[in-house]
């Protein structure tokens, strides 16, 4: 028993964690690509914000499992298979790059208009905006926004799971569900528990950390995330 | 140093039109302050944004050091290389600072040097000397949340001159400060303005700012400036808003049948003993409702405001008597006469 679990465990965290690492890489240029095109934004271009946000609106609202049969063909011209981890990767990641670049153009927005306007009376460009400004200065959120993600990750690659993934959810369903070992389901469950609260824990203390750095006080990051965006983008007078 | 002609800004929003500046000419002599003053929606934050192109004018042109920055600016939205070096050149300080939270005091000065692409060595020791300069050396270690706001601001400023530039444009950088704080604040740049012969732009919204470092000002209503000039040269204008609102006195006339008089003294005139010699001579009491002493823009200035029996009509004698005595005499209630045209 203990073998399967230790295996399964492995497994998850070998799924969520490549397609939290492509997530994060296809969703930060997404996420900020959705600030700069809107709007008052230094790249403005309405159709393209329009278009990239009916995309991540889609892509978003598609049901986990829906979009994992969708993509079956494509994950197996990419991995060779549609069984196993690495096949599982593929669906994961599509379905969490708009999650994490709506959470990131969240964060990004909240980065006051007056920095990027003081970088630009520098004589900086819309480049050094991004990484001198609105990248290290929403970092505290990019970070929650990042443990959300993966906390989404492995509760959708448990549903992986039911179609062949492997991992924790592909235990529950085979041994919990289908043969009724009540105990492993439980033990799956408890891991499960244990797993999302330490990475959690971890984000926060990270994002904490930094805003501390910053000195400043106030809510924890993560809450501020889910606070709708106030950040206008009008013109002044 | 910075001369702007027929600027002009128009803000379009949802059909509806918004001109914020309409047709502005300013001329600001190298290394002079120059205050442009107003109330909120006035447009003078528009105004300092165009000059550095921040906001692209609808029309006119800004010339900063002999640069006509309006033809760097190409068309697109984007700013290109050449603009974005001509700001390089220019200072920026902002009513909320606009410093980089997660960032050092040091860091933040080293920011422009940064995109200026200066070596490491080379920013650390221009980021010291520049906090040294503006009294914080001390602290550059430090996060903007652990300074108090003229700290902030003095980190602002500092961060302004990084890139050795000949002009700095002032957004209400004493807007979010107390009045001690903003007296530190203003006497820094006045020394600035003195020691490195910085022109500075600044736009507010207080007196007391214009008051307190100007050479030259602006009074800016509805997108236009209506005055402009030296402040000495504004206060030897008739009926000018800004000298009066430089310079208030106050005081009602005590009946219908009294004419209230504001008399200016500088220079020359105000050793004269005038008020007891218009007595005597014209044998007619006179009352004074207020008067005040003040230094503006570096110069001594007396105002009172006097009254005499009798209509205007009666009293033309006295007052061409004053007139003749150097004074500047504005005859509450009486239309001045080429007030506006003196004033441009």
């Amino acid at each position: 028993m203990q073998p399967l679990l230790s295996q399964a465990c492995w497994d998850t965290l070998y799924m969520v964690g490549w397609s939290t690492v492509i997530a994060v890489v296809g969703g930060l240029p997404l996420g900020i690509l959705l600030v700069l095109t809107d709007r008052g934004g230094l790249l403005q271009n309405v159709l393209a914000n329009k278009v990239i946000g009916q995309i991540v609106n889609v892509a978003r609202s598609m049901p986990f499992i829906i979009l994992m049969v969708a993509l079956m063909n494509f994950t197996r011209w990419i991995t060779g298979t549609t069984i196993g981890r690495e096949a599982a990767i593929v669906p994961l990641a599509i379905g969490a790059i708009p999650f994490f670049a709506r959470l990131v153009e969240t964060a990004v927005r909240e980065v006051d208009g007056g920095l990027v306007e003081a970088v630009q009376s520098m004589g900086g460009n819309t480049w050094t905006v991004v990484r001198k400004v609105l990248v290290p200065e929403s970092l505290p959120s990019l970070i929650a926004s990042t443990t959300t993600t993966i906390v989404a990750l492995i509760g959708y690659s448990a549903m992986a799971g039911t179609v062949g993934a492997g991992g924790l959810g592909d235990i529950a369903i085979r041994y919990g569900y289908q043969r009724f070992e009540t105990e492993l389901m439980w033990i799956t469950v408890a891991i499960l528990a244990v797993v999302i609260s330490v990475i959690q824990f971890a984000g926060d203390y990270a994002a904490r950390s930094l805003h501390r750095r910053g000195g400043r006080s106030g809510p924890a990051p993560r809450l501020r995330l889910l606070k709708a965006s106030t950040a206008t983008t009008g013109e002044t007078v | 140093m910075i001369t702007t002609t027929g600027l002009t800004k128009v803000y379009r929003s949802r059909g509806r039109e918004v001109t914020a500046l309409d047709g502005v000419d300013l001329h600001v002599r190298e290394g002079e302050v120059y205050g442009v003053i107003g109330q909120s929606g006035a447009g003078k934050s528009s105004l300092i944004r165009c000059v550095n192109l921040l906001e692209r004018p609808t029309a006119g042109t800004v010339t900063v050091d002999g640069r006509d920055l309006t033809a760097l600016a190409g068309r697109g939205s984007r700013a290109g290389k050449e603009l974005r070096q001509a700001r390089s050149r220019i200072g920026m300080v902002f009513q909320h600072f606009n410093l980089l939270s997660t960032r050092t005091v040091q860091d933040n000065v080293e920011l422009p040097l940064e995109i200026l692409g200066t070596s490491g060595k080379e920013r650390s020791r221009k980021a010291l000397e520049l906090l040294d300069l503006v009294g914080l050396a001390d602290k550059a270690k430090a996060y903007p949340a652990q300074l108090s706001g003229g700290q902030k601001q003095r980190v602002g400023i500092a961060r302004a001159l990084a890139g050795d530039p000949k002009v700095l444009l002032s957004d209400e950088a004493t807007s979010a400060l107390d009045p001690e704080t903003t007296r530190s604040i203003l006497q820094l740049l006045r020394d600035l303005n003195r020691q490195l012969g910085l022109t500075v732009l600044l736009i507010t919204h207080e007196m007391d700012v214009v008051k307190t470092i100007c050479d030259s000002a602006a009074l800016m209503e509805q997108g236009r400036i209506v005055e402009s000039g030296t402040v000495s040269e504004l206060l030897a204008t008739p009926g000018s808003e800004l000298a009066a609102a430089l310079f208030p006195v106050g005081g009602e006339a005590s009946g219908d049948d009294r004419t209230v008089l504001d008399v200016t003294f500088h220079g020359e005139a105000a050793t004269q003993p005038v008020i007891s010699q218009l007595s005597r001579t014209y044998n007619i009491d006179i009352s004074i409702l207020g008067a005040a002493i003040d230094t503006v823009g570096g110069l001594q200035i007396g105002r009172m405001r006097i009254e005499l029996p009798g209509r205007y009509e009666d009293n033309v004698v006295p007052i061409g008597f004053l007139r003749e005595q150097g004074l500047q005499i504005d005859v509450l209630g009486q239309e001045p006469v080429l007030a506006k045209e003196g004033a441009k």
